[in-house]
């Protein structure tokens, strides 16, 4: 990726490596606010697939925390209620820990399988916390989206390292 | 590859606490923001500031670019017009001709309708919209089913108030910001609207599914009283929504209950009407005693 002659202040100065990953989730959140009208899911959640494939990719960048102040935005801007992502994106970095204490190996296929996991899991916890008594919506509801976004996360891998090469480049 | 060893302690304190503490906050993060969760289902409008501030912010970015988008899209079906373009225009001035003869016939209804509503004491309060604005995106992803109205707090939209189009309901504000706010499509799982079927007058109970269909229930006992085709309307019971505005068609119909598609797509709608939230008459007039 070609670096940005015009780049705002805060990716050029030392701050770069540090804001790039951040920025990067944030926008992925922020694709549900592109001006498309839909009245079915229809796009993956590109919010969780960033910060899946940061952290799948820099495993000691983030602490689990991080997730909380992203989570944050995300519930901001995708409508769900206030504190739905916060917990279970925690929930799912503290889990990405645990597995890295105990695998030792991990090469690409295992990391798309590690990802399809959370993605799944994460996206059926989020309807069961959306899901008021008296809702009639269902739980198949999030097929298209769940199975878009295991598509589209080797991708997004890609992008991500694309990003990090910046990133770290002088 | 092998993964970095993750998380190495060493022998640092620093190190050491500074991890422990990075769990800590987690954990009470974690707790925290199941609570929030907890008091959003008790009160779905909770954190109403925060969540105005992002509707806002949100509608900013999304309406520059949906300029773009509306231009691209309209560019494609202007050129697809130009095709046909004769046998269109018969065909528009046959129906032309079929609408205007029903167009008569529906104002010589209407005045009798308002003769009729006189001499019965019936008196409505249908508002007149409060404004009419653009709308300029929705969730695509996720499950709840909202809408971005370029209009907020400052030009008087309220939670609740119910936002149509020419072709029929849409939904309802759900949470407004200072200057956009989110409408509560007809097809997210908690919206539900009372329903009519002009065909035979049946009431229904309508409610969104969450995947672009809606559900249909009859609030009458037995019997199949939906068919494929029949057309949906509010009956304006309970208030919020004014009777009479169309809602649905119906597609399916599965013993008694029936699937159904919004008649307003908000994908292409550009202008959504909200209109102030209907209060049914509460008391009928006594009718006068006779002498």
């Amino acid at each position: 990726m070609m670096p940005p002659r015009f780049a705002p202040e805060i990716l050029r100065g030392p701050a770069k490596p540090l804001w790039v990953p951040i920025l990067s989730t944030i926008a992925g959140s922020a694709v549900c606010l592109l001006p498309i009208v839909a009245t079915s899911p229809a796009l993956p959640p590109f919010g969780l697939l960033m910060l899946l494939s940061w952290r799948l990719l820099r495993p000691e960048m983030w602490p689990a925390s991080m997730a909380l102040a992203l989570g944050f935005a995300d519930d901001l801007m995708s409508g769900h209620f206030l504190g739905t992502s916060m917990a279970l994106w925690t929930v799912a970095l503290l889990a990405l820990d645990w597995v890295d204490h105990h695998m030792v190996w991990r090469d690409y296929w295992m990391e798309w399988v590690i990802a399809t996991v959370a993605i799944v899991a994460i996206q059926t916890g989020a309807w069961f916390l959306n899901h008021r008594p008296g809702m009639t919506d269902t739980l198949a509801n999030i097929l298209p989206t769940v199975i878009l976004g295991i598509l589209a996360f080797p991708m997004l891998v890609r992008v991500t390292a694309m990003l990090d090469r910046w990133r770290l480049r002088l | 590859m092998a993964a970095p060893r993750h998380r190495r302690r060493g022998f640092s304190r620093r190190v050491q606490y500074g991890l422990f503490a990075g769990y800590v906050i987690a954990v009470v993060g974690i707790v925290v923001a199941a609570a929030m969760v907890l008091v959003a289902h008790f009160d779905p409008r909770a954190f109403a500031t925060a969540r105005g501030v992002a509707i806002d912010a949100g509608a900013g970015l999304t309406g520059v670019a949906r300029i773009g988008v509306r231009t691209l899209s309209d560019a494609g079906t202007e050129i697809g017009a130009y095709f046909d373009a004769a046998n269109q225009n018969a065909q528009l001035k046959r129906d032309l001709a079929v609408e205007r003869r029903h167009a008569i016939a529906a104002k010589a209804l209407i005045l009798e309708n308002t003769r009729l509503k006189k001499l019965a004491l019936v008196v409505e309060h249908l508002p007149p919209p409060l404004l009419s604005g653009r709308l300029i995106g929705s969730t695509i992803s996720g499950q709840r089913r909202f809408a971005t109205l370029a209009a907020g707090s400052t030009d008087g939209v309220r939670p609740g108030m119910p936002v149509r189009s020419v072709e029929g309901l849409i939904g309802r504000v759900y949470e407004t910001g200072l200057f956009a706010s989110r409408i509560l499509l007809l097809t997210d799982g908690d919206s539900a609207v009372p329903v009519r079927m002009p065909r035979n007058g049946v009431a229904a109970l309508m409610s969104g599914r969450g995947d672009g269909s809606l559900e249909i229930r009859g609030l009458t006992a037995g019997g199949s009283t939906f068919r494929r085709g029949d057309l949906a309307v509010t009956s304006g019971t309970g208030g919020i929504y004014a009777p009479n505005i169309p809602v649905a068609v119906i597609t399916a119909v599965q013993g008694d209950r029936a699937v159904a598609y919004p008649l307003a797509d908000p994908a292409a709608v550009d202008f959504a009407t909200v209109y102030p939230i209907y209060q049914p008459p509460v008391e009928e007039q006594p009718a006068q005693p006779k002498p």
